[in-house]
């Protein structure tokens, strides 16, 4: 039991200060304490990452192969950490001035995050239901958390149903595994998908559980919620939403997919090659028509969770780490993109029109051309990194035999860049002045221009990434 | 030295073209003009200290290393270079001094500085040229020949405001875009099978190539053969040869002076250069060069019969140009390669001459081109006079037959058809070199009557200001006069008549001499077709011969294939050959005299008389009618229909198409999806499943 | 048939019974009603089973608080089902469809059903032999012991469910008097009164 809890300590101090700190915060300062809460808790996120990510090397598991730490988990998690924290961070001054700051939300969101951590470790059909709920649970809350706002309620009113059902679908298709395979333990299911033929009744419960995980990913067909919950949920809230829970989702995904079902790759294939091209496709179509950036964004990631899906359908260690890379890089691009989002105001009030940022360049040219390359890099436009990380997963699909795969991505990339280079026409060529304003907090200036600089830098060597994602592929994939 | 020469002129055109904000109009004038001067005064001293046995090689720097693809940029020094570069560095540099002159006033750009653009232009034409003719591998030769084609493009094209101007130009480059495809597969093929396209691993390989044949097109050739000949079709678009010749007479539209230097002295005897350059693989090739000499004497013959009814002055010159292009082309087709350079020589300076002065006259008559509003213009315009009278004695040929006496065209022209006789045993190029001398006698009076005799016809306020031109446009046309007079009788040995001047001129080996001292013996003999038959005979094993010690590339600047005796043959021509040219030539002024001064009357009821003929001749033969009928109007039918259908249409329509139609269609589509009801959001979802549990069942599993 | 089938088919029976008019019944406080006598029969089937607490258990909790709980919120919020019906028969026929396609494919795995090798000894291997230890026993060791970190995440999932009820319903109005207890006894009246000495004649 020692060592167990040895191993996760880093969820469990995480979890135990969230309610430490809930209790102090309840008996003492209440809402008045979000601030240094916020920080505490971002800070405490980042000691976490930098702990994790200097921790030791190797596999160990705990509870019985129920919680997995490998250099997988480790690199899942180390960005999900930073990537919360930024978004804490960065949107800590937009909570307080919309009036949103209560005290709950940064615990809540700690919370999610030992659910995310839980996730990506999770070695048996249970614990990666817990972990899920655990972080589904606390996005349902916050996504609802502008009580005053009816678009708020219903985001999260409609994200908390369809989020049911997918737990359903999910719920399903695990029993049906349990049923075939006789134990919830990935080892064990593993083990009986290995070789020879493979019961159809598994399948299916692959196919209910994929359904269930493409929910949180927000890939086609399951996608629905996205650009409602991302337009409806506060901004600061959206911009957590976008990050750190999708790079969760992917990485539960990758775990069951290579860890559970490795033994029937070529049936999961097809399934989410598909959905990799209709997500891509869909994300880069329906967002030509919209004018709100909130909901272009959000049909934005669910363009970038096909390319993601698009390296993972690929079935290969290089495919793994391809994801891997690419979420990396969205992340970032994201963080960024979102803390110009959040500091978008007219006359002190919030907007999200994209026609509100007409000639933005003339009155604020340097955040302008930040955002200029953020959105460059998000069409993966080459100098950009964003581009290189399109490009590994071209790679990894093509080397995997799906060439229609990465062409269809392709067209898609090049129907994307419309839309973000619309935006960027907007701010430089705008025809009439579109009178937003972006104050920011010099955290979120930060976040906004530290992307900026990744996005241009990176082209060197990513930072270095690519290295940590092959080890984090190669514990997955044997 | 040389490599001071060739920069000279870059150094000008950079500086006069990007600088002349800085130093002015006249400074871009003088600049240039001075620093062409130099080169001139350098090239001749090239000219008369370097050893001709001894080709030198200038490099520069490394070019292109590619694969086996090596190519340096660096020079060959060596007869026919130095040739050239007193050609070119001479007329060029009278050119731009002619210009400053000429170029003074112009009504088409009254008010702009236009002059440092002209001067840049034609020193960068210079540059071009010399960059051309010291080239040592065909890549920097075939950039030289691209460069002269900007050039030339530029200047036909320097009036830009006239849309005749522009027609020339872009017609002048699309229609040596032809002969430059052949020009390039000619190279391509070179380093296909040689692996080089240094001129002396060429030349080395040259004996190889007679032996191997090469896949093209349809049909397997000879592979010397056909290299040959796609070298001359370069060489007939840049020399304006027959079937290429169209552009020539158009780039009439450029300024005088640029007539003068690119489209009569220099550029287009590129062509004629190519040849003489590519002897050693001329020399395998004995169908090709069968070819040049018919394609040269139909162009001599056809330009001079165009240019006796031409009425305006430079389009006499240009035709003149033509046809002479055409008697060089023969000497060069017959192998008699120094007789060709020679005649290049002897052209350069007359026909510069005569470009410039009909300049001067066009100048003094405020730009009237039409001889038919000339007349009577000896004592206006004396000096000029005089000048077009040499140039006119030059090129008809005017000398003491039998002698070496005589103005320049004489010796050289002569030196040509009587090579023409001996390498076709009196054929039909020999006829028609004959016949067109005749015309070319004709049509050179005519011009001389229409313009300096008679009475005034044009404009009465235009012949009353009709002045002499100033100092700097009458000293080129002095300079070059000097040339059009003497250059004939003191080249006339180095280049024909003496062999072994000639060979030490040239360079040529020793063991050489004896083999054509060899062809002389057979020459004597008898120049009958049974010599022939069995000089043919002896080259085969004289081929056999050349073989075994082919490795190394052939000494000298031109080379003889071991049977090639035509210099020698054409000496031991009958007289009445030798003579021939000269009766033609005093036909041709005879007639001229006739219709024009005893009885102007005459040619105009000629005309009446055979309108089919007249019409004929003054349409240039339907050439451009033909060409537009054939090639303009179906390529852009094709790129009528290839833009309107296939780029509008088909392109634009389905990109727009796509972009503007289906894409957005789905956008709305997507757009009514997402309803905003949860009930759609969960009936999405479970279609998905439905579908996915589908694809699984019927793909999965035992499958 | 034995006593014991005849118990399992009974409460089987009354198990479906109960689920199908759960969803059938139009008046949902009916609904709720059938739902409890699902309860009771699968608590029925527990003991069948021999899961005596698990059966207990479904009894205290599900059927006397959960449900209860829920006849409170139906009776409370007065929904009116049959309106939010009337939308569905439109798309009731597709739906039917898809049900009938999902339903084919179902029993399609159900016919081709087979286990792994090994896949029920895997399924013995992670409960204590019934026959040694008692059910409460056994359960005590897979939930606080084996299960000890699902346990414990569930026990997150709930305090988050809290927290996010809390945080969605509290309010703290600003326009309100509250009572504060602490407040009234510390009240100090030497803080509270002050003596005024009016004169005759003037006001305050």
């Amino acid at each position: 039991m020692a060592t167990d809890l040895q191993t996760i300590l880093p969820e469990l101090i995480l979890a135990v200060y969230a309610m430490l700190a809930l209790v102090g915060a309840v008996y003492t300062g209440k809402d008045n304490l979000t601030g240094p809460i916020t920080w505490l808790t971002a800070g405490l996120m980042a000691v976490l990452a930098l702990w994790i990510g200097t921790g030791s090397a190797g596999s160990t598991q705990a509870f019985g192969g129920m919680f997995l730490s490998d250099a997988y988990a480790r690199f899942a998690k180390v960005a999900i950490l930073i990537a919360g924290a930024a978004v804490l961070l960065s949107g800590q001054e937009a909570v307080a001035r919309r009036g949103l700051g209560r005290f709950e939300y940064p615990l809540l969101i700690a919370l999610a995050t030992v659910g995310m951590m839980m996730m990506v470790s999770a070695g048996d059909l249970m614990s990666l239901y817990l972990g899920l709920e655990l972080q589904s649970l606390a996005l349902y809350v916050v996504a609802a958390m502008n009580r005053d706002s009816v678009k708020s309620t219903e985001a999260g009113m409609k994200y908390f149903v369809l989020g049911a059902l997918s737990s359903g679908l999910l719920l399903y298709g695990a029993s049906l595994t349990y049923g075939y395979a006789g134990t919830t333990l990935f080892s064990g299911i593993i083990g009986a998908a290995t070789g020879g033929e493979i019961s159809l009744g598994l399948l299916i419960g692959l196919v209910f559980v994929s359904a269930g995980l493409a929910f949180k990913i927000s890939a086609v067909p399951f996608h629905m919620w996205t650009p409602d919950v991302y337009e409806g949920a506060p901004t600061p809230v959206t911009a957590f939403f976008a990050t750190a829970p999708k790079l969760a989702a992917m990485g539960l995904f990758a775990r069951v997919l290579f860890d559970a079902f490795g033994g029937a790759v070529g049936d999961w294939q097809q399934i989410i090659s598909l959905m990799a091209i209709l997500s891509m496709a869909l994300g880069a179509v329906a967002a030509i028509g919209q004018t709100n950036i909130k909901r272009l964004m959000a049909y934005s990631s669910i363009s970038h969770m096909g390319f993601a899906l698009m390296g993972l359908s690929a079935g290969t260690a290089l495919g793994v780490q391809a994801m891997l890379v690419y979420m990396a890089i969205y992340l970032t691009m994201n963080v960024g993109t979102f803390a110009f989002i959040m500091s978008m105001e007219r006359d002190g009030k919030p907007v999200t029109e994209i026609a509100s940022l007409n000639q933005f360049a003339k009155g604020e040219p340097l955040k302008a051309l930040a955002m200029l390359v953020l959105l460059f890099s998000l069409a993966g436009v080459p100098p950009m990194v964003g581009f290189f990380g399109k490009l590994y997963v071209l790679q990894a699909a093509v080397d995997a035999g799906l060439t229609w795969l990465a062409i269809g991505g392709v067209i898609a990339s090049v129907i994307s860049a419309f839309y973000y280079l619309r935006i960027v026409y907007f701010m430089y060529f705008g025809q009439t002045e579109g009178q937003a304003q972006a104050p920011m907090s010099p955290a979120a200036w930060v976040a906004l221009m530290g992307s900026a600089a990744i996005m241009v830098l990176g082209v060197v060597n990513l930072f270095g990434i690519e290295t940590a994602a092959a080890q984090a592929a190669q514990a997955l994939v044997n | 030295m040389v490599t001071i020469i060739l920069f000279a002129p870059l150094i000008g055109a950079i500086i006069a073209g990007f600088g002349h904000r800085i130093i002015g109009d006249k400074g871009a004038q003088v600049l240039t003009t001075g620093l062409l001067f130099l080169a001139a005064l350098l090239s001749w001293i090239v000219f008369l200290t370097h050893d001709p046995a001894n080709t030198e090689h200038v490099q520069i720097l490394r070019w292109v290393e590619s694969g086996t693809l090596s190519t340096d940029w660096s020079i060959r020094l060596d007869r026919l270079t130095s040739i050239m570069l007193i050609v070119v560095t001479t007329v060029s540099s009278l050119v731009h001094l002619y210009s400053m002159g000429y170029m003074a006033h112009d009504p088409q750009f009254e008010g702009e500085s236009y002059r440092p653009r002209f001067f840049a232009y034609l020193s960068f034409f210079t540059f071009a040229m010399l960059m051309l003719v010291t080239s040592d591998n065909l890549l920097q030769m075939f950039f030289g020949w691209e460069g002269v084609g900007v050039a030339s493009y530029l200047l036909i094209g320097f009036y830009y405001r006239k849309p005749s101007a522009n027609a020339a130009a872009i017609k002048a480059f699309v229609v040596n875009r032809v002969g430059d495809f052949g020009f390039a597969l000619g190279i391509f093929g070179l380093f296909f099978l040689t692996d080089s396209i240094r001129f002396d691993e060429v030349f080395a390989a040259a004996p190889g190539l007679a032996e191997t044949s090469i896949t093209f097109l349809w049909r397997e050739w000879n592979a010397a053969n056909l290299i040959a000949f796609l070298l001359f079709v370069g060489a007939m678009g840049k020399s304006a040869q027959l079937f290429l010749h169209t552009w020539l007479p158009d780039a009439m539209e450029g300024p005088t002076p640029v007539s003068a230097l690119i489209h009569a002295a220099t550029m287009v005897t590129a062509g004629v250069f190519l040849v003489c350059r590519m002897s050693p693989v001329m020399e395998y090739a004995p169908a090709a060069t069968n070819f040049i000499v018919y394609i040269g004497a139909f162009t001599a013959f056809f330009a001079a019969t165009v240019g006796l009814v031409q009425n305006d002055i430079k389009r006499v010159i240009a035709y003149s140009t033509c046809s002479q292009l055409g008697y060089m082309f023969v000497a060069a087709g017959v192998g008699a390669y120094p007789v060709a350079m020679f005649h290049l020589l002897t052209h350069a300076f007359f026909k510069a001459m005569l470009f410039l002065g009909a300049g001067s006259v066009i100048h003094g008559m405020h730009h009237e081109q039409d001889m038919r509003n000339y007349g009577g213009l000896r004592t206006k315009l004396p000096l000029t006079f005089w000048a077009m009278l040499i140039g006119t004695l030059a090129i008809t040929g005017v000398g003491i037959p039998l002698t070496a006496i005589g103005f320049a065209g004489f010796l050289s022209k002569d030196a040509i058809i009587e090579v023409a006789f001996a390498g076709t045993n009196g054929g039909v190029a020999f006829w028609l070199l004959v016949i067109a001398a005749l015309f070319t006698s004709f049509y050179s009076w005519r011009l001389m009557f229409l313009t300096f005799w008679g009475k005034p016809r044009g404009d009465k306020h235009t012949h009353d200001h009709a002045h002499e031109s100033p100092a700097v446009m009458t000293i080129p046309l002095g300079v070059l006069a000097i040339g059009a007079v003497f250059s004939g009788m003191v080249f006339y040995n180095s280049f024909f008549y003496d062999h072994d001047r000639m060979n030490a001129f040239f360079g040529l080996p020793e063991h050489h001499a004896e083999a054509t001292e060899h062809g002389e013996e057979a020459a004597a003999g008898d120049h009958g077709e049974e010599a022939a038959t069995d000089d043919a005979a002896h080259g085969d094993e004289a081929t056999d011969h050349a073989m075994a010690d082919s490795h190394a590339a052939p000494q000298g600047a031109v080379y003889f294939g071991l049977d090639n005796t035509v210099i020698d043959d054409a000496h031991h021509v009958p007289t009445w050959v030798k003579i021939s040219p000269f009766i033609a030539m005093l036909l041709g002024l005879a007639t001229a005299y006739w219709f024009y001064i005893v009885n102007p009357s005459l040619p105009k009821r000629l005309a009446a008389t055979q309108p089919h003929l007249y019409q004929f001749l003054l349409n240039k033969w339907y050439f451009d009618e033909i060409y537009d009928f054939l090639f303009v109007r179906p390529a852009k039918a094709i790129g009528r229909f290839l833009w309107k259908r296939g780029d509008g249409a088909t392109i634009d329509g389905a990109i727009n198409g796509v972009s503007m139609g289906i894409i957005p269609f789905f956008t709305r589509l997507a757009g009514r999806w997402q309803s905003g009801y949860l009930f759609t959001y969960a009936f999405a979802m479970v279609l998905g499943i439905v579908a996915f549990v589908t694809l699984m069942t019927l793909t999965g599993g035992a499958n | 048939m034995t006593v014991a089938d005849f118990a399992f088919y009974a409460f089987a029976v009354t198990t479906l019974v109960g689920g199908l008019f759960t969803v059938l019944a139009r008046n949902p406080v009916h609904s709720v009603l059938w739902l409890i006598m699902a309860f009771i029969g699968s608590a029925g089937l527990f003991v069948v089973l021999g899961a005596e607490f698990l059966a207990m258990l479904l009894m205290i909790v599900y059927v006397g608080a959960v449900a209860v709980l829920f006849l409170f919120v139906v009776m409370m919020l007065d929904v009116d089902f049959a309106e939010l019906k009337a939308g569905m028969a439109k798309y009731m026929p597709l739906a039917l469809l898809i049900a009938v396609v999902l339903l084919m494919q179902m029993g399609m795995i159900y016919g081709t059903w087979q286990f792994a090798d090994g896949a029920e000894a895997a399924r013995r291997a992670v409960t204590p032999d019934m026959t040694e230890v008692e059910n409460t026993a056994a359960l005590g060791q897979l939930i606080y012991d084996d299960y000890f970190l699902l346990f414990q995440l569930s026990g997150l999932v709930l305090l988050v469910a809290m927290i996010g009820a809390i945080v969605l319903t509290l309010r703290h109005r600003k326009d309100i008097k509250r009572q504060d207890v602490l407040a009234q006894m510390y009240r100090d009246p030497a803080k509270a009164l002050e003596l005024v000495d009016v004169k005759p004649g003037q006001g305050l």
